[in-house]
Order: C-alpha cells, then structure tokens, then sequence
C-alpha cells in the first residue's frame, strides 16, 4: 500500500519537473507544435504526383494537315503544354535546359507512311524524372490514340470493335495523390514528434551527471520513463487531433474507418515512438549521437521504407523483413486503411496488437538502460 | 609584415580545422555514426525506394471461360509482373480480397465478351483496383492498358498511328535511377547539417566557447574550423553514397567528376552555412536539433526528391528557392544522368553560392552578438 503510494507521489513529481521543464524552454514547445502545421501544409499543398502542364516540345517535319491533327489531341490534354519547336535541334536544347520535359516528333515521311497504314509518331522523355515521364507517356498515348479514332471514325475504316477497358478504382475513385499522401502525414508527424521530443532526454541527464545524482533516491527506473513520456504524449496528442482535422477539413481526405480507432492506434503508435526516443537517449548516453540516431532512424526510415510513398509489393524480400520490422509501417498500414477503405478489424487488431508489443518491450528495455548501475 | 600575418593567420585556422577534424574521428562511436549510415541508407533505399511496379498480385473472375480471355490473362502472367493469386466464381468475392490487401486488383471478364468479340462489338473488361496508393493502382491500370491494347491489335483493330517512345538518360525509365543520384545529395545533407548545427551549440552548453571566444582567433577563423569538418564529412558520405551507385548499382555515370565534386562542393557549404547559423542561434543542443529538424522536413519535401517541384503550387515553388537541396538535387541528376556541362547546371550554382555566402558570416557575425 505505501509502496504504491510512493510510486504515484515519485511520478507525480518527476512529472511536474518534466513539464516545467518543458514549458522553462519553450523551443521544444514551439517546434513541437509549429513543425506539424508546417507539414500540414506542405503536404497538402506541396506534395502531388499529379503532372500538370507539363511543357512538350512539338517537331512537326510534316507539315501536313494530317500530321497537326494527329498531334492537336496534345493541346487538348489538360496536364499537357505544347512548345511548338522549328526542329530537332531546337527541341534537343530544349529539352537538355529542361524547358520542356518531352518532344513528340511527326517525322517527314508521316502521310506517306499514313497511306500505307504505318503511320509512327516518336515520343522523347527525360528519363532522368521517370514518374514524370511515364505520366507523359500515358497523357500523349492518350492524346495521339484519340486523335487517330476521330480520324478513323471520320474515313469510316474503323472497325468500331475492340477491347475497352472500364476501369474503378476503390477507395481513391478519382486517383488524387493527396488522398494517400495525406493519411501518411500523421504516421510522419507523430514519427518526428517521437523522436526529437524525447531523443535528448536521458542522454542530457547523462551528461550532466544529475542521472546519477538520481540513483541515491527511490526513483525507480519505470517511473523515470513515465514521467518522461506524459508531457510529450499531451503534445503529441495535439499534433494528432491537428492532423485529423487538416486532413478532414481543410485536404477533405474522407475518413472511411471509426475515427475512435484511428485515434486510439495514433495514441498507441505516438506512445512507441515517444519510447523509441527514450530508448535511443538511454542507450547512446550522449546528446550528440541520440540526436544523429533519432535523426537517422525516424524521418528517412519512415519515408522511404514504410510503404508511405514506395509500394512494398514492389520492393525485394530482403527490404521487406526490414520495414516489416519498422513500427511505422504497421501504423502507416493502419491509418492508410482507416482512412480510405474503413475499419477492417482482422487488419486493424494484427497491427494494433504488433504497435502494443512494441510499446511494451521499448518500455522495458528503456527502463533497463536508466538502472543504478556506475560505470 | 604582410605576409608573415597572412601565414600566422592560416597557421593559427589550421591548428584550429586539425584539432576540430580529431574531436570528431577520435572517438570510434563518432566515426561509425558519421559513415555507416550512409553505406546502409544508400542500400537500404537503392532497393526499397522504387515505383516499378514488379509484383502485383491479382484476382480473375472469368465468366467467358473462351480462347479470347484465356489468352489475354496468359499474356498478362507472361509479364512477370502479374501474378494471378486466384480464380473466384463471382464479383462479390472481390471486396474481401483487396479488402485485406491480398490482391491489388481483381479482372472481370463478362460471361459475352468471346461473343462480342466476334461479331465486331465493343468487349468491355472491367478492372477493380485497390487505391489506397494511387500511384501503384495508376501504373498497374496503365499496363493493363497497354497488355489490353496490345492483345486488341493482334487480333485486326490496328490503330493507325504508333506512338514510339525512347527514354533519354533512362533507357528503362527505371525509378531507381532517378532517386539514388538524388541520394548523393539528399542523404549526406541531412547529417552535415545536423553535425555542423551542433557544433557550436555543443561548445555553448559545455560553456567553452567562451574559451574559444577570448583566443587570438577571430569569428571567421572560428567559422572555418568549425566549418570545414562538417563539409569533409559531407564530401565523404556523398563519396560513399556514389560509389555505391557507381559500382554496386552500376548506374551509368555520364558527366563528369570534376564538375559533380565542383557542384558537391558549394552544395555542402550551402547545407553547412544553413546548420551553422542555426548552431550560432542555439543555446543548448536540444534547441540546435530542434530547429534542425524543425527546417529538414520542410526542405525534403519541397526538395523535389520524392514529387517533382513542377508540381507545386507557384507559391511554394517560389519558396525553393533559397532550398539548397533542390539544386543540389538537380544538380546531381543533370550531371550523373544527363551529361550536363558547366553551362547547363550554371543555373543551379547561383542558388547554393548565395545562400552559402549568407548564412556562413551571418554566422560568424552570431557567434559575437549572441552572447546570452
């Protein structure tokens, strides 16, 4: 019974110097707070994968009505400019300055070749930007195929038969990549908030020796990591409900899944990446190399590796283990689906039970490096 | 008397660089964190960060069962890239299975599309597939297309124009190789700029910059030791970072290395001038990793790395101006994959040259007047 006690009035204290602690340099608050909004922002407006006018270059060498009708279907794509260019070698400078990021050229023998029913258009690309380029690719296919049937349709030599492709798309019925984008921005902001909120933590008390000034005290291990993580969950727990109400209002990604569980596995994945700040300030024992650590295995990882941008269908076994291992992939895996397609609850207790192991082990081995041990 | 000051003045920034360069790689648990991340990152993402579409798995409901759709599915196993997981009676069982993400897409051939085909009507097929990464559904929607076309020219419904397409730089247009030369640039800045950041913060919380302060040395010399370091160690993790592109990747380098060193040069400066002035701002080193990482998200994302910058709204393309790392980006990809010449990416220096020539003296000139 008095143990107990004294469990909650050495929390209740640590906490209380935590947070005035937190509140006494108010760099931690402010980037804490502004640096999600920043991103909000940029990830809403800035990011896309949408091409939009995207400038080509067009080398007409047959001048002939045919040949700019063929290639009128270009202007008329909405995600497409047409730089008109005298030739080639216009079109090459062009393209190398990257003026424009394609040339589409009707070569001499076009109407001639037309006749006998082979007629070819060449289609450059800056494979240097390879989305960009296969977006363009698809847009001026689109364009010159569209052109081709009316010029079909009109000769009457269309077979009017074929294969048509009708296509839906679930979840994303419009294909924007702000839908996807979006969703993925809460597993990046409540990464970083994890990792740079607690990395320095522990190693600062290290530091400075006032860790081992702890060890004289009752102070227990687990209670110096609680303490530690209760203010920043409260930040963290802002930055969420930010997030979601950007993503609501102002991106209007539709919530699909219970806003309850999303919630609920935010708080459980903020709470494993609050520990995983801890743990790596614990470990390394020197602000320097936690902060290059937190640095290292927050950001880039959860950008690259956990399936926010990058399918993992695509990628080889070996970098599956790997992000399988990350817990940003299962939380992305969650917030993803909860988002757009709904709460499937096989997928969603899979992930939350996985993010909940994670939390508890962090915690232990975290509470393992702060014990009162010299050395 | 010149020229003897000239001397002292190098001797004295020299001794200054030296111990600076040792404080760093003495400690073994430094030099693993400054350049093992770089090797792992470079390989890490050389594989896991790819658009190209290599394993899409997929559901069949065939309700034809004719040599048309036989065939055309069997054209479409034969890629390599579609594997047909499973074959289902009807459309309801579709949802559950993009529902738990087993399939990426599931085909519906209707029970009249041989029939069709035959008598000269339009055979429509319907493709489901799961959006939740829109990227991916567009590039597998838009073989099919392409598999579709391909099958219905074969039987007789010849477009009259073929488009050919040739790729320059990237004969393959592979995404690997326009996202790891932005790696050279992209993964080295995020550690220099945090290493030169808390360089002087580091010295501020330990409370010898002060000592540093009262030497005969003056805040630009104090600049150049504490600058030089961080660029070294960026030139080195760029280094590794290219030859694992170079060699293991066996990316074709087209440019030449004097001028992708010239331009890493004055793109690292630029990164060190941005960490030191947040370094001569800070007091403590939580503040200088804070406001680091406060800046390093936003200059990734609007970087042009991931999404390129033609995309943005004009506001925010305006804004990347002062980005070192969109230039620099650029910069490593016109020279590594396009060939780019001193004129080409000419552009790209004036970028990086200004805001390194701000932000390194406005740095020095902060070590003096934020003394707090």
């Amino acid at each position: 019974m008095s143990s107990a006690s004294g469990f909650h009035r050495r929390l209740l204290a640590l906490t209380r110097k935590e947070v005035r602690q937190l509140l006494r340099d108010k760099s931690n608050l402010f980037v804490g707070l502004l640096l999600p909004l920043a991103l909000i922002l940029l990830f809403g407006y800035g990011l896309s994968f949408d091409v939009k006018d995207a400038p080509v270059a067009i080398v007409l060498e047959d001048r002939s009505p045919a040949a700019q009708e063929a290639v009128a279907g270009i202007g008329g794509s909405p995600y497409l400019v047409p730089v008109a260019a005298a030739n080639m070698d216009e079109a090459v400078r062009l393209i190398r300055a990257h003026k424009v990021e394609a040339i589409v050229r009707v070569p001499v023998d076009f109407s001639q070749r037309r006749a006998a029913g082979d007629a070819r258009i060449q289609l450059i690309v800056n494979g240097a930007d390879s989305t960009t380029a296969s977006a363009i690719e698809g847009y001026v296919n689109g364009g010159i195929q569209t052109a081709s049937r009316h010029i079909m349709d009109r000769s009457g030599s269309g077979s009017g038969g074929g294969i048509t492709l009708v296509q839906r798309t679930w979840f994303n019925e419009a294909g924007v990549s702000t839908w996807y984008l979006v969703p993925g921005l809460l597993v990046l902001v409540m990464t970083l908030i994890g990792a740079f909120l607690t990395s320095l933590l522990i190693a600062r008390e290290w530091e400075r020796g006032t860790l081992e000034s702890l060890f004289v005290t009752p102070v227990r291990p687990l209670e110096l990591v609680l303490s530690k993580l209760a203010p920043y969950v409260v930040i963290g727990a802002i930055d969420m409900v930010m997030c979601l109400l950007a993503a609501r209002f102002l991106f209007e990604v539709p919530i699909r899944g219970s806003l309850i569980v999303i919630i609920f596995a935010s708080l459980l994945y903020l709470i494993v990446a609050l520990l995983l700040g801890l743990f790596i300030s614990g470990t390394t024992r020197n602000q320097f190399a936690a902060s290059q650590m937190a640095l290292l295995a927050s950001f880039m990882p959860a950008m690259m590796l956990s399936g926010f941008v990058f399918d993992l269908r695509n990628v080889p076994l070996v970098i599956q283990i790997v992000s399988q291992l990350l817990p940003a992939t299962h939380f992305m895996e969650l917030v993803k689906s909860l988002f757009l397609a709904g709460t499937i609850w096989p997928m969603v207790l899979k992930n939350c039970a996985i993010l909940a192991a994670y939390g508890v082990l962090l915690a232990f081995v975290t509470g393992r490096t702060l014990r009162k041990r010299l050395d | 008397m010149p020229m003897a000051d000239l001397i002292a003045w190098l001797a004295q920034t020299f001794a200054l660089v030296r111990k600076e360069i040792l404080a760093l790689v003495k400690d073994p648990a430094n030099r693993t964190i400054l350049f093992a991340p770089a090797l792992m990152q470079a390989l890490l993402f050389g594989y896991g960060a790819t658009y190209d579409l290599t394993h899409v798995p997929y559901a069949v409901v065939d309700q034809s069962q004719g040599a048309a759709s036989t065939e055309l599915l069997a054209r479409l196993d034969g890629t390599g890239v579609f594997r047909r997981e499973t074959t289902l009676a009807s459309n309801a069982q579709i949802g559950d299975l993009i529902d738990s993400g087993k399939v990426l897409l599931a085909i519906s051939i209707p029970s009249d599309f041989e029939h069709r085909l035959t008598v000269g009507d339009t055979a429509p097929i319907q493709i489901i597939l799961d959006g939740r990464n829109s990227s991916t559904a567009g590039a597998a929607a838009g073989q099919i297309g392409a598999i579709v076309a391909d099958y219905g020219r074969s039987l007789g419904g010849s477009p009259p124009i073929t488009v050919e397409r040739r790729a320059w730089y990237n004969p393959n247009l592979e995404s690997r190789w326009t996202l790891m030369p932005a790696m050279i640039a992209a993964l080295s800045f995020l550690q220099t700029l945090l290493l030169s950041a808390l360089s002087v913060a580091r010295e501020r919380e330990q409370g010898t910059f002060d000592q540093l302060l009262v030497t005969p040395l003056n805040p630009m010399q104090i600049l150049i030791g504490k600058a030089i370091p961080s660029i070294l160690v960026g030139l080195i993790q760029s280094t590794i970072i290219l030859l694992i592109i170079r060699f293991w990747f066996q990316i074709p380098m087209n440019g030449s290395y004097w001028l992708l060193y010239l331009g890493l040069v004055t793109f690292t400066a630029a990164g060190v001038g941005i960490g030191m002035s947040i370094s001569a701002l800070s007091l403590t080193m939580q503040q200088a990793m804070l406001y680091t990482f406060l800046l390093v998200m936003p200059l990734m994302l609007l970087s042009g790395m991931l999404t390129p910058v033609r995309n943005m709204p004009q506001i925010l393309q305006l804004l990347t101006y002062v980005n070192p790392l969109r230039f620099g980006i650029d910069m490593v990809r016109r020279i590594y994959l396009e060939g780019a010449v001193f004129a080409d990416v000419a552009l790209d220096f004036i970028p990086m040259l200004a805001v390194a020539a701000i932000t390194l003296p406005l740095a020095a000139w902060l070590f003096r007047n934020r003394l707090a």
